[in-house]
């Protein structure tokens, strides 16, 4: 255990700790609705039932929401702090960021024992975000675009037009399931890092998304 | 119903010789439909046009006056099966009632003539006619090795269609070999067939899919022609709105029953005698765009979710790669067996990531990190 005094830091701003945690309640959402509007089941008693009908309308607000949380998350990237920066997603363009993030890949592989310290984001992280932000945009064009055709020929539906002349809908819809289990995935990986990286770095990784404050040696970075 | 069914071959030619001239309620009236058959038919491709019924005295004025526009029906690379649909159908029907509407100068499959005969009617018409006939493509095109997998008098598919579509009015390509490849498309498309759009880009091309195509569009297609003028608005695939601007599944009979949430588990089960929705079945209304539900086939008796089969979804592009496996609601992942479905792909996926993260977790635990700040090389 440290002896040094650790400075404590404001590093993730309010709107940004919103945007992560509507994500996290959406995607739970849009995951176990997805699942019920790909696998139905039979709960409907009478044909006057809405079973499937509510299950899908809680799947186009949470989409909404979900659309709307990463639309500002990127839109806070031009507004937000240093943290929350578009800059921190692009480690590789800097020297000091590729050495950062050469250091956490060691470190990650087990083959140094000194934890980095970071104040921000750390470099690997921002990197599978930004896959993650790529994988977004696949599951917010497939999906809007499959929610579309109810309506042909409407302004979603037209807006969307360049997706029905490069994929089929039943492509999309294939790689709109096959998102869910990359966002699975990334959610387990996540979790994992956020955990290890909180009982490693001692700095409050988790906490901090939920009060905006993590505990750093040095200030700034 | 006053008309009867007669034979379609000499009886159509027989009319085309004669009576050039006359308007088509003229033909009509000789043919001995009465008048009151043509205002029901005038009703009925009104309401397949999806135009309001105040329409329905327009398109008959429009018949009353019209001429008979010259058509030739060329069958290339398919089964004959949009052919067979029309001709098949019982009674006195708007598709029958089509064929004295149009003068068919040219169809392989209903024609007296044949062999070199066949060929010069056929020229003589594109000639004579040359922007002012109809020509209706059926069968994909094969373009490979120079189309030589489909020859009709000495000549390629793709040479007589750039030759008949170049020079049409307007191109009707029924049915989805002609409309997209179709079947003999299918991977690994040994003929290399297209459809007519893509064989001759610079044509005039409805598309007609369906597999078949049903005859009421056909028939709903010519008279917007003959009606407006012009041809229909068409959707991103070339397909008349009128007729594919819906999904089936937003027009289902069954719907009612998928927003409820009861489904057909599997074939015979309860639900499926009761008519519930073919989701689980693997139902590719919800990816089709057709009017199945309101026209239907067989004189607007049946279709196939009517009947309890899932929609294959035979109206769209590449319909026999693009939405199988038919009984599975999902496509098969490429690169993997058909056994393994997208969502067993991805829980092995997960599965694989939360077990690399337990080993990595319990290495890292063991360890004795050096936190920030422990020694100098941070200060």
């Amino acid at each position: 255990m440290s002896d040094v005094c650790k400075v404590k830091q404001y590093v993730w701003e309010l709107p940004l700790r919103w945007f992560h945690w509507i994500n996290v309640l959406a995607i739970v959402i849009l995951s176990g609705t997805g699942f019920l509007i790909g696998h139905p089941v039979t709960l409907g008693s009478t044909p006057s039932d809405y079973a499937m009908g509510w299950i899908r309308l809680i799947h186009f607000v949470a989409a909404y929401a979900f659309t709307v949380s990463v639309a500002s998350r990127v839109v806070w990237a031009f507004i937000g702090n240093e943290h929350a920066s578009w800059r921190a997603f692009f480690p590789m363009y800097s020297a000091k960021g590729r050495e950062k993030l050469r250091h956490m890949i060691r470190y990650y592989t087990l083959q140094t024992h000194e934890v980095p310290e970071i104040v921000g984001h750390n470099p690997l992280a921002t990197t599978a975000y930004f896959v993650l932000f790529l994988i977004y945009l696949g599951m917010i064009l497939t999906g809007f675009a499959m929610y579309a055709t109810h309506a042909p020929g409407g302004i979603m539906f037209k807006s969307l037009g360049f997706m029905y002349s490069h994929f089929t809908l039943q492509g999309m819809r294939l790689a709109h399931h096959l998102g869910m289990w990359l966002i699975f995935g990334f959610v387990i990986n996540h979790i994992y890092s956020a955990w290890l990286m909180d009982i490693k770095e001692h700095g409050g990784e988790i906490s901090s998304m939920f009060s905006g404050y993590k505990f750093t040696v040095k200030k700034g970075e | 119903m006053s008309t009867t069914r007669t034979e379609p071959c000499n009886d159509k030619q027989g009319a085309t010789l004669g009576n050039e001239d006359l308007s088509i309620s003229q033909i009509l009236k000789e043919r001995g439909v009465s008048r009151r058959d043509f205002l029901k038919f005038c009703s009925t491709v009104t309401a397949a046009l999806a135009l309001p019924p105040s329409f329905a005295p327009s398109v008959a004025r429009a018949l009353d006056e019209v001429k008979r526009p010259p058509l030739v029906w060329l069958e290339f690379q398919g089964c004959t099966g949009d052919s067979e649909a029309l001709l098949r159908s019982a009674n006195p029907t708007v598709a029958e009632i089509i064929l004295d509407i149009l003068s068919v100068d040219y169809h392989e499959t209903i024609m007296a003539a044949a062999g070199h005969q066949a060929e010069a009617a056929l020229d003589k018409t594109i000639t004579d006619y040359k922007g002012k006939y109809f020509a209706v493509i059926e069968g994909s095109i094969p373009m490979k090795d120079g189309g030589v997998y489909g020859c009709v008098g000495g000549k390629t598919n793709l040479e007589r269609a750039r030759q008949v579509c170049g020079g049409a009015a307007a191109t009707i390509a029924i049915g989805t070999c002609a409309s997209y490849g179709g079947i003999p498309a299918a991977a690994p498309n040994p003929t290399g067939a297209v459809g007519v759009k893509e064989a001759v880009p610079g044509a005039t091309v409805i598309n007609l899919p369906g597999c078949p195509c049903n005859a009421d569009n056909l028939t709903a297609t010519i008279v917007h022609y003959l009606v407006f003028n012009k041809i229909p608005a068409l959707d991103g695939h070339g397909r008349p709105l009128f007729a594919y601007g819906k999904r089936i599944h937003d027009n289902c009979e069954r719907r009612p029953h998928f927003d409820a949430g009861q489904y057909v588990e599997k074939w015979g089960d309860e639900g499926h005698r009761k008519g519930y929705c073919l989701y689980k079945m693997g139902c590719k209304g919800p990816a089709t765009f057709h009017n199945c539900p309101t026209q239907r086939y067989n004189e607007k008796t049946a279709w196939p979710i009517g009947s309890g089969h899932p929609c294959v979804g035979c109206a769209e592009p590449q319909f026999w790669d693009v939405m199988s496996p038919m009984y599975k609601r999902l496509p098969n992942v490429p690169g993997f067996g058909i056994e393994h479905t997208a969502d067993a792909i991805g829980l092995g996926l997960a599965a694989g990531a939360a077990g690399a993260f337990v080993v990595h977790g319990a290495l890292s635990a063991m360890r004795k990190d050096k936190e920030p700040g422990e020694d100098a090389k941070e200060d």
